[in-house]
């Protein structure tokens, strides 16, 4: 992804968790190289505790800021400025929220933001809907990632549009990773097996009972979901087709069988 | 509380440590000594000045300036850092 590679297709974001013990442990387990921050005031009572890069080993991750709970263009642009002041890169997630109810994104927002942002220098990561029209807009910008969403941030909902994610997937020469609305281990293969380039995700980890162990369970699923689009699924149908051998039955009559597997071998393949 | 207090003025003229100047920081008001750095400011916070970014009027001041760039009367200074987030 800009040039860069990294060592797992699992982004994670550290939000949300009990402790700051309990993400680096979650994030230790899910495998993921890159994780996403965000910027915030400093409390000035506490602020050791709660600065991330206390407990992140930026050696081993690469952070990616994001602009989360922002409206509108100014703000994104502003905080995507402040993380990259603040990091070690001039890497940002960019999201701009149009409605505060299902945070799904204002892709117009978005839009001018992310050609700003591509005019600043900025290597920009846009989180969108599941549009294919916005996304290929986003890539027109100079985008270096389009991201569009499964469901809405925090639903754990899995992937609604299927269709529209392999759709942007197909027509997309950057990477598309899928941000937003993973549930569970099954959410993510199912992603993966859309054949986008990556997933990003937090609530899924962080919420779950025993996020390490769902931090591992993300890094297996994300494996394999990959794994099977490689491997090319076989045709969906709405038959039952046996496994095994219709010949060979006891009691058959074996010149039946003959001349049925003469007849077999002249039918054309479809799969 | 809202007062910054302490090696602050350290170094600051008798006369200058008489004069504050009220400022906002991260929201809320505060009185900080006259001719006060930014780099004083984060060292009378207890903050490393690798570990956060200032705004000050909307601007984000580099690192290396932090030292040369005084506090005036109705600055808006915001410190922020990195937290947890998705």
């Amino acid at each position: 992804m800009a040039g860069r590679s990294f060592a797992s297709r699992l982004i994670v974001g550290t939000g949300k968790y009990r402790s700051n013990a309990e993400m680096t442990r979650a994030v230790r387990a899910s495998g993921a190289e890159m994780v996403t921050v965000a910027v915030r005031r400093v409390d000035l009572t506490r602020s050791r505790e709660e600065d991330i890069l206390n407990h992140l080993d930026a050696d081993e991750h690469f952070l990616l800021p994001n602009t989360a709970g922002c409206h509108t263009v100014e703000d994104a642009v502003r905080y995507a400025r402040l993380g990259r002041a603040a990091g070690m890169s001039d890497w940002v997630k960019l999201e701009v929220i149009g409605d505060r109810p299902t945070l799904l994104p204002d892709v117009a927002a978005t839009l001018e933001a992310a050609r700003q942002l591509v005019r600043e220098g900025f290597t920009v990561l846009a989180y969108t809907n599941d549009d294919l029209v916005t996304a290929l807009r986003l890539e027109d910008a100079g985008c270096a990632a389009v991201m569009p969403l499964a469901s809405p941030i925090g639903s754990g909902l899995g992937v609604v549009n299927p269709y529209y994610i392999r759709e942007i997937k197909r027509r997309l020469a950057v990477p598309v990773v899928v941000d937003a609305g993973v549930g569970t281990a099954s959410d993510a293969c199912v992603v993966m097996e859309q054949g986008v380039d990556g997933v990003l995700m937090n609530t899924a980890i962080a919420a779950a009972r025993d996020p390490a162990r769902m931090g591992a369970a993300m890094k297996d699923a994300v494996r394999a979901g990959r794994r099977a689009f490689l491997a090319g699924r076989m045709p969906a149908r709405e038959i039952a087709v046996p496994s095994s051998p219709g010949e060979g039955m006891l009691d058959g009559d074996a010149r039946r069988d003959t001349s049925r597997r003469a007849r077999d071998s002249t039918r054309p393949t479809t799969e | 509380m809202g007062q910054i207090r302490g090696r602050l003025s350290a170094k600051a003229s008798a006369k200058e440590r008489s004069i504050k100047v009220s400022i906002m920081l991260n929201g809320e008001p505060r009185s900080v000594p006259s001719g006060c750095s930014v780099a004083r400011l984060l060292k009378s916070l207890d903050l490393a000045p690798g570990t956060v970014v200032v705004e000050r009027n909307r601007r984000i001041l580099a690192r290396d300036a932090l030292g040369a760039v005084g506090v005036e009367e109705g600055d808006k200074i915001e410190i922020v850092h990195f937290v947890g987030g998705g």
